[in-house]
């Protein structure tokens, strides 16, 4: 369970989140959405405990990110936008590393890293260094390595960049399989269509603000519009410049 | 404690299977110090050593005026060669560098020998010139012995003893032992030690930093629950491991490439025994934690790889400096200079090296000091990693 009570974060001038709150639930997927530029990493980044707000709160399952970031940080597993690996390392060594770094014990962890291959189908690739890996090799394996400590919440950043039809659905059933089990899902996007096929709830970020956080029926209900994408511009357009 | 190694074994094993992270510690590092060294030793035996055995050519113009002085030169090794046509010629050789000296006898050289009135003979040389100021040199000492042999025998038949001629005799005593005079030329190995040293490290201090984050690792690893003191140490940790393998076999390689060098032809023997290798890796370990602890925050500020490696390149040259310093200034070891990195290891190492006994609380200054700065700086680099500017 995520809670965000209206963070601000300025970097310099430019004033990247002014007053952000959404609560995203055990058990739902919630999905950011909002164009280039809005606001959707900083609020991330914030959640998964690499940056500090200016003002206002977040926490996760009650840990404060801030003033108990270590505590807030075993609860969440993050998929930073763009995550690297080692490319010296295999596919296995990568997320055995987090492994151990997560504290599993020894005998656990070769077990953890076996479900995790399987879950994510990269048996194929598993043992071959990520030098060289594509875009959605990498991607797959850089969200094994963050699921390794089995957390409660999720937070992925546009994990679909840049992934090809098969990996997104693959993707997909992923999420889905974390919401079965009960997990807390947050991530970002700007692909209407997956936030509208996912997601129970959606949160509009527009100009660093909440422009609407509703159902997908919700908002075009409230928005007065048929289709998600004309609801998406009509809520931008709500909150007005920065 | 278990979050630090398991940083530490994953750097390790990363950066061994890195080509360029394994050239520059185990092979660049290690082996630049010595080749320089062989290079610049030989350089040196060839140009002190050669002279005085070598037979070199002299061209003198007007050789048929002084038939015994040809002899003379010719018993000291100078072969005696036609010069020049005239005095003019022999001028615009030595100008141009076509000749490094000439020996001109001007037509009198005979008679006034026979007058006892002192014989005219021309040298001509470019005293600007450094490698043909050694020949003319040469030429210079015979002559002059040529002429005190002269003297010598006008006395004799005079009957006058040849000593009048010497009413002081100086004779100098040298002091310096062989390994004494190695410290000049084999003083410039604790830079290549420093270097070798910092070389085996800065790759990791770079991928571990700048590198990770431009590979975007780092906010994954960032959002990890473990605590970022101990990711840190962890890297520096490992840092230190491939300095220490670096400057080791740095150490060995020196020892092995010294038995070939023909230093004893220089008058050098150097203390560097397997008992000094072993001295002289404790007296440069301190040196390793600064290395890395420097590098890694230097590579932390950094926006990317490249920059890193170009201000890291500073780094590795900022050692010599107060070396060079000292070095110029010709100090001696004094008690202030141990409190300095990278200037205490240099004077230590150079007492080893003319074996001469070393100063036990200087040592403990050296080590303690430059420890202390190392632990400075790593609790810096520990304290810049909580700060999420880090990310850029």
């Amino acid at each position: 369970m995520i809670k965000v009570d209206g963070i601000h974060k300025s970097f310099g001038k430019v004033r990247a989140l002014r007053g952000v709150s959404f609560d995203a639930p055990n058990g739902k997927i919630t999905g950011l959405l909002g164009p280039n530029g809005a606001g959707k990493s900083t609020t991330l980044r914030v959640l998964y405990t690499v940056l500090r707000p200016d003002r206002g709160s977040a926490s996760i399952d009650n840990a404060d990110v801030v003033t108990d970031s270590l505590a807030a940080r075993q609860r969440i597993g993050a998929l930073p936008h763009g995550a690297g690996l080692y490319p010296h390392l295999t596919a296995r060594e990568n997320i055995a590393y987090y492994a151990r770094l997560c504290g599993l014990e020894n005998h656990a962890i070769d077990e953890r890293v076996e479900n995790l291959v399987a879950l994510l189908e990269i048996g194929d690739f598993a043992d071959r260094r990520t030098k060289g890996f594509s875009q959605g090799q990498r991607t797959k394996v850089a969200l094994a390595r963050s699921l390794v400590h089995s957390p409660q919440n999720v937070i992925l950043d546009e994990p679909s960049n840049g992934l090809d039809v098969m990996a997104t659905r693959s993707l997909r059933e992923l999420i889905l399989k974390l919401k079965d089990a009960g997990c807390c899902v947050l991530f970002s996007s700007h692909v209407m269509q997956e936030v509208a096929a996912l997601c129970d709830d959606i949160v509009i970020i527009a100009n660093g603000k909440v422009a609407i956080d509703d159902s997908a029926d919700g908002i075009c209900e409230r928005t007065g519009c048929d289709d998600l994408e004309d609801a998406f511009v009509r809520a931008i357009e709500m909150v007005g410049p920065a | 404690m278990r979050t630090l190694l398991t940083v530490f074994a994953k750097e390790v094993v990363d950066n061994f299977r890195d080509r360029r992270t394994l050239a520059s510690a185990l092979i660049m590092g290690p082996l630049f110090g010595p080749v320089l060294f062989a290079f610049v030793i030989n350089l040196s035996i060839e140009q002190s050593l050669g002279d005085m055995d070598r037979t070199m050519t002299l061209p003198v113009i007007g050789q048929q005026h002084a038939p015994n002085l040809m002899n003379y030169l010719r018993s000291h090794n100078i072969d005696v060669v036609d010069g020049p046509a005239d005095r003019d010629a022999a001028v615009r050789a030595v100008t141009t560098g076509e000749q490094d000296v000439v020996v001109v006898v001007p037509d009198g050289f005979g008679e006034q020998l026979a007058d006892t009135v002192p014989a005219k003979v021309e040298l001509i040389s470019d005293q600007a010139n450094t490698q043909a100021e050694r020949d003319a040199r040469r030429v210079r000492t015979a002559l002059h012995s040529y002429s005190q042999e002269l003297a010598t025998m006008r006395l004799v038949a005079r009957g006058v003893s040849p000593l009048v001629l010497r009413p002081i005799h100086v004779d100098e005593i040298d002091v310096s032992t062989p390994s004494g005079r190695s410290a000049m030329l084999l003083g410039m190995m604790s830079y290549f030690f420093i270097f070798a040293l910092l070389m085996g490290g800065m790759y990791l201090a770079i991928d571990t930093t700048a590198g990770e984050r431009e590979r975007g690792s780092l906010e994954p690893l960032l959002s990890l629950p473990v605590t970022r003191d101990q990711l840190m140490l962890g890297k520096i940790a490992a840092t230190c491991v491939f300095m220490a393998v670096s400057l080791l076999l740095s150490l060995c390689s020196f020892f092995v490439a010294l038995k070939f060098m023909p230093l004893e032809q220089l008058g050098m023997t150097p203390n560097f025994g397997p008992a000094v290798v072993v001295a002289a890796f404790f007296v440069l370990a301190p040196f390793i934690l600064l290395g890395a602890s420097l590098m890694t925050l230097v590579a932390s500020f950094t926006k990317s790889y490249k920059e890193a490696q170009t201000w890291l390149s500073i780094v590795l040259v900022a050692p010599t400096l107060p070396i060079l310093i000292v070095s110029i200034l010709t100090l001696r070891p004094q008690l202030e200079f141990m409190f300095v990195p990278s200037l205490s290891q240099h004077l230590l190492l150079v007492d080893m090296i003319k074996n001469e006994p070393v100063n036990l609380l200087h040592v403990a200054i050296s080590v303690s000091s430059t420890l202390a700065i190392g632990a400075a700086l790593t609790w810096i680099c520990a304290r810049l990693y909580r700060r999420e500017g880090l990310l850029g």
